[in-house]
């Protein structure tokens, strides 16, 4: 009876303590440095992060940039290492795990021409050839050349191109991009 | 080998008799999960290297099909399978039935409508975005709720049970039947409201939900099986006893590992890289203790169907296991951070380790609750030769590649690009071991189905419906 008291006992002392120390404790010491700031944030942004998540961009792409001399993030111009506060708290968070594309932290500040970005979201092969990023063509709409005058759409080289056509980005990617381009780690944080 | 009893008041079959439905139930719908994950999983492999296949189908889209590949192996082919096999283990181990069957089999209806309704979610663009925590907090919350139904069933056979001892396997189960409601509650509480804290949470959650769930599962059946099919008790109680809780007091506190040179306080990092590597101990520990049991009787493993896919399992365990410890150390860590290496160090634990256990195990049941042989010896060879070479390619490829790519990605002289055109070839690589697990799964589930379907023989089990009505009644 004792030893099975010992064996319950055990299994949810080792479970809470552990718990406590990677969930309950992080939180005491990093929320009260976060949540201080005021971020102002745009509904285009936090829309854009939304869609960001939808379409599962961190499975590719980390949002979280190494020190100086931990690997080669800062020699590659991908920004300083990332801080807490880098995050604007929207959720969920993206820190990722994964580069099969290159890291997004400071995308905003490498990379500010949205038209680059809407380009390389319709159809990133229209870019590097030799990329394996999947097309988001469902964040635009083909329209006939002569609709929306004034409203050119995407430069698309030869190609990528459908005669008497032009693509024009949704509303989705505006936010998308704006998103994006806010990925930059001068103005994080407090603005 | 069962730890011995004096009033044994039932008997070996009396046993499978009354486990047979819920058993059956919960292993079936694992098959089903685990046939669906496996397109998923074909769908992203080749997405990677043919980015324009169905390029235009949103739903289809890698960033989403990947998550749900994972969510459905995860929740539906491993957690389904794993709680069919761990009920029917205890069953035996406690000489006691299994108990609430006909509610078990009600909230197996509830946990694959939930994971239906969960993949349609992910598939429809409303992901949680969290990594092994995509399926919607709700979503989640039912499929808990299930888990603890089972765990509920777990404790009143433990309570109503007709032996003294309790086994090593008994200690895996009883933990892993506590823990894993506990870690799926916790990571569905609203508290975690900043991203790095959210971060946190994230791989506590994740890490745990391998170690604290499918690697007691998978270690207890390899405590069950190996001495079971041998007919040889296990070498070492002392060991057993330090394997138990060195996992309990280290794995624990692995999660931050994955957050090496990340945004989170240094210490916090630093606490889980040595608990990492405290692994070790409980790892070479049970490695030793089921080496010792088996040794002098591989002949054994190649024979018994179960045994060939235990043994492979606890192998791969001990491997992944001391790959993980090493993955921590921060040197490793940089370089392999961040690339294909640990997808496939995670297939090694998910597939190596814990689907060939379950695999094996459900070779040593099934016949033991339908009462009847297996169809064919040589597709169960195909069956094992083909995921075993399968995941063999699939983590030699993968992790070959991804120490170069993890240097490369280190050289700031090589374009990105190189990083990205390098790993191709062994891209493709990966998608055909994927062909050729997909191939042994469509075996297994043949298999399997003929165990369930003899047109021409007599049933051996009542009608389903009745069936069901019969387990409330018990
Ligand atoms: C299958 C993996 C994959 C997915 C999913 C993916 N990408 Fe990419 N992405 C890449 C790769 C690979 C590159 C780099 C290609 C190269 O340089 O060779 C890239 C490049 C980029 C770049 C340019 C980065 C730079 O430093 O120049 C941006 C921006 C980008 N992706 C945004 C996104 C967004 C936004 C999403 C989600 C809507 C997304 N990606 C989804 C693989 C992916």
């Amino acid at each position: 009876m004792m030893r099975n008291t010992i064996l319950l006992f055990g299994i949810i002392a080792t479970f809470a303590i552990a718990m406590f120390g990677l969930t309950i404790l992080p939180k005491m010491f990093i929320d009260k440095a976060v949540k201080e700031p005021d971020y102002y944030t745009p509904f285009e942004v936090t829309e854009g992060h939304r869609i960001f998540v939808r379409e599962g961009c961190i499975y590719c792409h980390s949002k979280q940039v190494r020190a100086e001399g931990f690997g080669a993030d800062f020699e590659r111009g991908w920004g300083r290492a990332s801080v807490a506060t880098d995050y604007r708290n929207l959720l969920p968070h993206n820190l990722g795990t994964m580069r099969t594309g290159p890291d997004l932290a400071n995308i905003g500040a490498r990379q500010p021409g949205r038209d680059w970005h809407y380009l390389n979201l319709y159809q990133p092969r229209a870019i590097n050839e030799h990329s394996i990023m999947p097309p988001f063509s469902w964040l635009f709409e083909v329209v006939s050349e002569d609709a929306r005058p004034g409203d050119e759409g995407l430069r698309l080289p030869e190609a990528y191109r459908i005669p008497g056509m032009k693509v024009l980005p949704t509303d989705e990617a505006h936010s998308l991009v704006a998103y994006l381009i806010s990925l930059d780690q001068q103005t994080a944080g407090v603005d | 080998m069962d730890p011995g009893s004096n009033q044994p008041s039932y008997s070996v079959s009396d046993l499978d008799r009354k486990a047979r439905f819920v058993v059956l139930f919960l292993i079936f719908s694992g098959v089903f999960w685990l046939l669906f994950g496996t397109l998923l999983a074909l769908f992203a492999s080749l997405k990677m290297h043919l980015p324009d296949w169905l390029g235009t189908a949103g739903w289809l889209t890698f960033g989403r099909v990947r998550p749900l590949h994972l969510n459905t192996m995860v929740y539906g082919w491993a957690s389904l399978t794993g709680a069919g096999v761990s009920l029917w283990m205890l069953s035996r181990l406690l000489k006691a039935p299994i108990m609430l069957r006909g509610y078990i089999v009600l909230a197996g209806v509830v946990w694959n409508i939930a994971l239906l309704l969960g993949s349609i979610q992910i598939l429809a663009g409303f992901s949680r975005g969290i990594e092994w925590l995509e399926f919607p907090v709700a979503t989640m919350v039912a499929i808990v709720l299930c888990v603890i139904i089972i765990s509920v069933s777990v404790l009143l056979m433990l309570i109503n049970r007709r032996v003294k001892q309790l086994y090593v396997s008994v200690w895996y189960l009883i933990a892993a039947f506590l823990w894993f409601p506990l870690l799926g509650l916790v990571s569905s509480l609203p508290i975690f409201d900043t991203p790095t804290v959210q971060a946190g949470m994230n791989w506590w959650y994740a890490h745990n939900a391998l170690g604290l769930w499918f690697t007691p599962v998978g270690l207890a059946a390899a405590y069950y099986f190996i001495p079971k099919v041998l007919g040889r008790p296990i070498y070492s109680y002392g060991l057993s006893l330090l394997g138990f809780w060195g996992l309990a007091l280290f794995y624990n506190w692995n999660g931050f590992h994955h957050l090496i040179g990340g945004p989170v306080p240094t210490w916090f990092v630093t606490i889980s890289i040595s608990a990492s590597v405290m692994m070790v101990i409980p790892v070479v520990v049970v490695a030793v203790n089921h080496h010792m049991t088996v040794v002098g009787s591989f002949r054994a493993v190649v024979n018994s169907p179960t045994l060939r896919f235990v043994v492979f399992a606890a192998m791969s365990y001990t491997f992944v296991s001391l790959q993980g410890a090493a993955q921590a150390l921060r040197s490793f860590n940089e370089v392999i951070h961040f690339t294909h290496f640990v997808v496939a160090h995670a297939h090694i634990g998910m597939y190596a380790f814990v689907t060939m256990m379950l695999f094996g195990a459900c070779y040593y049941i099934i016949p033991r609750v339908t009462m009847r042989e297996w169809h064919s010896k040589g597709l169960i060879k195909w069956h094992f030769w083909l995921t075993a070479i399968g995941i063999i390619i699939y983590a030699g490829a993968l992790q070959g590649i991804g120490v170069f790519q993890g240097f490369a990605m280190n050289d700031p002289e090589v374009p990105f690009t190189d990083t990205v055109t390098m790993t191709i070839p062994y891209l493709v690589a990966r998608s055909v071991s994927g062909f050729l697990m997909t191939a042994g799964h469509l075996i297994f589930a043949w298999l399997m189905f003929r165990m369930v379907y003899r047109p021409g023989e007599q049933p051996a089990s009542p009608l389903v419906w009745n069936k069901i009505r019969e387990e409330f009644a018990s």
